[in-house]
């Protein structure tokens, strides 16, 4: 045994002590899984065991899940379309903790750190769940979140504890949980101080020789609430749940509609039973392409890049400790928050002392929400005195690390930048918040261009998890290496790209704002645009997302756009539609008059101007049209940045639309999407929207000889895999 | 071979609740009385009645175990004389009605009687279950919403506003007090008598001829928090109608039909078998059809159907007299003029479920019974009867007087 240490005690308590080799955290893998079982065929065999205590050898906690980045290793080779062997392979862990539960001896397990996914699945399995009492510990059911669920037998032992409605609320939202709170769910037995979790165990074992049996496995078991077409609470919680999950997912996932049908389908089961329903739908769901590309984008390459993908390597660690904030606006306060939090000095500066002032302001406004929340007022203050506000340059004196977040004007941020240069010397890394403007341009205003980079954040700073690392024409491996240590301490996701004009976010952003102005100056019904957009699988609608943003800045986007690029501008009927809101001084939210009308105290509605300033086509499009025109509008977009090297891995790209602009979660992100449809196919669209819509679809000609050879933007393997 | 309606009876709709005055009178009570009525009015051997069809949309409880049967050994009807129970949700009567006339058209029935039954104070609505709307996989298939949700989609896509239905809800009592002012149904209604055999209701019970348009206007919308709160039903609804920005909430309980109790059966034979007992018919079945239709807006079937009947039997919207439509809620019926362009002073001219309820199983067997009704009092020769239903459905009937 590799990956499980088995000590038994003069009690005849056995110990099992997990702890994969190779793995900060415990996964489970195909040796755990030979382990494990080889584990309880001796516990059940041995008569001088009487129980069992599971435990893990590692101080990073219990268990993790599944081993999400040898997923493609639960597909044996071949096993496309063979949905029988592909069940055989996803029930070997289903029957692996079902015979832990029925080995006719009491099992306990001892959690004394995070316990998730297939880690809180092994622990249901067992007769007895002690957990440290320990605010920081999380358990739960996160599978939902990376477009899985629960098949370890989660789905069925979960909600024979709480009851169906508790169950789904938790499991359908990928919800985590601290101790005490999975004490009051009864989901854990047994709150012990910490280290003290294997003691109360054995105590336990001791106690309770005859504890074999799950609840479920007794005679006169009662599901709590009660379960079945003849219960209306469980039928309502059905009813609801569905509707509610349809409403969420806009029907594009298909791991919650697995949830809720294995759920409502095997409670109601024998467990031996129930078990091979649950792996049957976790068959199904991981076979879809789906599955595997949420998994790789939303965990395996967030994870990589979080932990330093593309970092250069050999360079020593540089963590900020002073941070030069420029600019105390909404961006620059939300900067100075989350790295005051992170435990960054920070000298917050800006024109105007209120201002300053100002922006550590909103820093106590955003920790003073989490008062309660693991927030003390004595951790609030010592983070808010971090925070030194300042209108003076002088005060930079001592700071390692500078972010620019003043007005996007190239002249005031030169201004700026060359006086922060006097106060620190070019030698330190400077980094440019600028969301549009081209970095290798801003780099001029540094004496050492090589230490001047992009580092752009999203509004608002505190909620939005990506920061994307921008890379100018001379910007050096020592200015990635410190950009991306920084976002490594205020634990965001990184991505790094190359210059262009709106780096690649807010570039292939804009083209879903494009798009939807473009259908709408067309006469498309404003609803159709709207609603087809949240279907897609977008956080909001085009109309809607650009109100937020403001009309006005993407008319100020655009004119700069015009200017600079002069007869080269491309010019598009989605200007006109900004240019007639703007005249008609329809900004966007802000002004409370945009697409949507927002009365106060009111929900948003569509502004009923809409149809008279672009009037309705007398033909409507059918909504699967209005669909891949958002969509592809988008693919293409990203697939030139691509070609044009501002995105070097297909990694950046997919991490990077749904952390940044909200693209559609459930493809994987734009690339993983075009792989999974196919080159072929997307370059045969693109040209089909070309001759009916413009130039603006037209395919790159990488794209075309990618299709002519069969390739994809991820390595072939594991593309082919996955489709 | 023909099919000719002899006779139709039906109970007065009793308010569905624990006050209504047919709660205490057994759903079985209510069939058996009907029948019974039946044979007496017509004085057949009920050994020339092959089978009895009832429908009943809630077949559980004290409706379950093939009410037809029981209710036709109950009635003492001859035992040779089968039974049996069809649920075609809110169509289940007149479902009922076709299968009896299919029969004698087929040469399988002689005599055949259609009806229905649904007690819904005693049996509630919804507690026969169904994966249509808690089997995730199902209700995520076919985007299920609940009726009310249909209901007001239909208002909203075809631009009937809150005051519209509302105006039309007050005409239908108007139109409903009217009729039973001038003892319209005076024919049809069978008063229901309790075990010792005193009457406990002669007469719809659940209309509100004083209803107007402001009493209307303070009632709340019925189904704004399912659709747009808990659990959010109008945003499966937009999934299927992405081209509407949000559903408008505007029917409640006065400008829906009511919930009630009661019963109706309808006599059905061949020609031969109507010259044996001297019965003369009272109207031919000229056409018979159902249809599914999109099943999310649910209730928009009966435009079809109208549609479907009109080729099958060779007519034209002019040659029919009279339009029954369901009232099951506002919209359905004014959707369905719209669509026809119907006039509203040839369509439900005696009221409908608005004013009276709808006891679902019952209520297309009753539909049938009012037009017939009203074909014989002003004269007129032809009448097309229609309800929408549950899950996207239409089923109708043309009848043409003798």
């Amino acid at each position: 045994m590799t990956t499980i240490q088995f000590d038994t005690d003069a009690d005849g308590i056995a110990t099992l002590t997990i702890d994969v080799p190779g793995q900060s955290m415990n996964v489970i893998g195909p040796d755990f899984i030979a382990d494990l079982s080889a584990a309880i065929d001796r516990i059940k065999s041995e008569d001088a065991i009487k129980g069992a205590v599971i435990c893990s050898g590692k101080a990073s906690g219990f268990m993790g899940g599944m081993d999400l980045k040898n997923m493609q290793s639960m597909l044996p080779e071949g096993s496309e379309g063979n949905m029988t062997a592909l069940f055989e392979k996803t029930f070997v862990l289903n029957d692996l903790f079902r015979r832990l539960e029925t080995c006719g001896k009491p099992i306990a397990c001892a959690i004394e750190g995070t316990c998730v996914g297939g880690g809180f699945e092994l622990a249901l399995a067992c007769h007895r769940r002690i957990v440290a009492d320990d605010s920081k510990v999380q358990l739960g059911l996160p599978e939902i979140l990376v477009g899985l669920f629960p098949g370890g037998g989660g789905s069925q032992r979960f909600p024979r504890i709480t009851g169906v409605q508790t169950a789904l609320m938790y499991i359908l939202q990928g919800k985590l949980f601290r101790p005490q709170e999975a004490l009051g769910l009864k989901v854990v037995d047994e709150l012990v101080p910490s280290g003290n979790t294997v003691a109360a165990a054995k105590t336990w074992l001791k106690a309770n020789p005859a504890a074999s049996v799950q609840p479920w496995d007794q005679k006169g078991y009662r599901f709590p609430g009660g379960a079945g077409g003849f219960n209306p609470a469980f039928v309502q919680t059905f009813i609801g749940a569905t509707a509610m999950t349809m409403k969420q997912t806009q029907r594009n996932l298909n791991g919650p509609l697995a949830l809720l049908s294995a759920v409502y389908e095997g409670v109601t089961l024998p467990m031996d039973r129930a078990i091979r329903v649950e792996s049957k739908y976790f068959a199904k769901v991981i076979a879809d392409p789906q599955a595997r590309n949420m998994v790789r984008t939303l965990f395996v390459s967030k994870q990589a890049a979080e932990r330093g993908a593309r970092r250069p390597k050999d360079l020593p660690k540089a963590p900020t400790k002073k941070l030069a904030m420029l600019g105390a606006g909404m961006m620059g306060a939300g900067v100075a928050t989350v790295s005051a939090q992170a435990g960054i000095d920070v000298v917050l500066l800006d024109r105007d002392q209120a201002y300053a002032e100002k922006g550590k302001e909103h820093a106590r406004g955003v920790l003073s929400k989490r008062l309660g929340k693991g927030m003390t007022p004595e951790k609030l203050e010592a983070t808010l005195a971090r925070i030194t506000p300042t209108t003076d340059f002088a005060m930079l004196e001592g700071c390692d690390f500078v972010i620019e977040a003043v007005f996007e004007d190239t002249a005031i941020k030169a201004e700026v930048t060359k006086k922060v240069e006097a106060v620190l010397g070019a030698d330190t890394i400077f980094g440019s918040n600028t969301s549009t403007l081209p970095i290798t341009g801003l780099a001029h205003a540094w004496s050492k261009p090589e230490n001047f980079i992009g580092v752009h954040f999203f509004s608002p700073v505190e909620k939005m998890p990506l920061v994307e690392i921008i890379v100018g024409e001379k910007t050096g491996p020592e200015a990635i290496a410190k950009a991306l240590d920084y976002v490594a301490q205020i634990k965001k996701t990184p991505i790094v790209v190359n210059d262009s004009r709106g780096f690649y976010t807010s570039r292939c952003f804009g083209t879903y704002v494009q798009e939807g102005a473009e259908l709408l100056a067309e006469g498309v019904s404003a609803p159709l645009i709207e609603n087809v957009g949240k279907q897609l699988g977008m956080p909001v609608g085009p109309l809607a997302v650009s109100d937020e943003v403001s009309i006005e800045l993407g008319y100020k986007v655009m004119t700069a756009a015009k200017k600079e690029l002069g007869d080269a501008y491309v010019h598009s009927a989605a200007d006109d539609v900004m240019t007639k809101m703007v005249e008609m001084d329809r900004m966007g939210r802000k002004n409370a008059k945009g697409y949507y009308d927002y009365p106060e105290g009111g929900k948003k509605a569509l502004w009923p101007g809409l149809a008279e300033t672009f009037p309705l086509a007398a033909e409507q499009p059918s909504p699967e049209a209005v669909r891949e025109r958002l969509l592809y509008r988008q693919l293409i977009e990203c697939a030139r940045c691509f070609a044009e090297g501002v995105l070097e891995t297909p990694e950046d790209g997919d991490i990077g639309a749904i952390f940044g602009w909200g693209f559609a979660p459930w493809t994987g992100g734009p690339f993983s999407h075009m792989d999974t449809v196919g080159l072929s196919k997307v370059v045969e669209t693109l040209d089909a929207l070309t001759a009916k819509h413009g130039p603006r679809f037209a395919p790159t000609a990488q794209m075309r000889e990618m299709a002519a050879s069969g390739a994809t933007f991820y390595p072939k393997a594991e593309a082919k895999k996955a489709a | 071979m023909e099919a000719y309606i002899y006779d139709a009876v039906r109970t007065p709709r009793g308010r569905g609740k624990a006050d209504g005055s047919l709660h205490e009178i057994t759903p079985m009570q209510l069939a058996t009385q009907t029948l019974q009525a039946l044979r007496d009015r017509t004085q057949i051997d009920t050994a020339d009645v092959d089978d009895v069809i009832l429908g009943c949309v809630t077949p559980v409880g004290e409706q379950g175990a093939d009410i037809a049967r029981v209710a036709v050994l109950n009635a003492d009807y001859a035992q040779t004389t089968a039974g049996v129970q069809v649920n075609r949700f809110c169509a289940s009567g007149l479902e009922a009605v076709n299968i009896a006339a299919a029969k004698v058209h087929a040469g399988e029935a002689d005599f055949a009687i259609g009806g229905g039954v649904e007690h819904m104070s005693r049996v509630p609505m919804g507690s026969d279950g169904g994966a249509m709307a808690f089997d995730p996989a199902v209700a995520w298939h076919t985007y299920f919403a609940p009726q009310g949700i249909g209901a007001d989609l239909i208002a909203t896509k075809f631009g009937f506003s809150r005051t519209d239905c509302d105006a039309y809800a007050v005409e239908s009592q108007k139109r409903a007090a009217q009729a039973w002012k001038e003892g319209r149904f005076a024919k049809t209604i069978v008063p229901v008598k309790d075990v010792i055999g005193q009457v406990v209701l002669d007469h719809d019970e659940h209309m509100r001829p004083e209803a107007d348009m402001q009493s209307l206007g303070a009632l709340k919308p019925s189904f704004t928090a399912m659709g747009e709160e808990m659990p959010g039903f109008d945003a499966v609804a937009l999934l299927k109608y992405p081209e509407l920005e949000r559903i408008n909430h505007v029917h409640h309980a006065g400008n829906s039909s009511g919930i009630c109790d009661g019963a109706a059966a309808v006599l059905v034979g061949s020609k031969a078998m109507g010259e044996k007992y001297g019965l003369k018919p009272r109207a031919r079945i000229r056409a018979m059809a159902s249809i599914g239709s999109e099943p999310t807006i649910m209730l928009t079937g009966p435009e079809f159907i109208a549609g479907k009947l009109l080729k099958k039997s060779g007519m034209s919207k002019n040659d029919i007299d009279l339009w029954e439509l369901n009232e099951a809620f506002a919209s359905v019926v004014l959707r369905y003029m719209q669509a026809l362009d119907l006039d509203h002073s040839t369509v439900n001219v005696n009221g409908g479920a608005i004013a009276f309820g709808h006891p679902l199983g019952a209520t297309g067997a009753m539909v049938l019974g009012i037009a017939l009704d009203e074909l014989e009092r002003s004269g007129k020769g032809t009448a097309l009867v229609n309800l929408c239903i549950g899950a996207g459905m239409g089923t109708g009937t043309i009848i043409e007087r003798i």
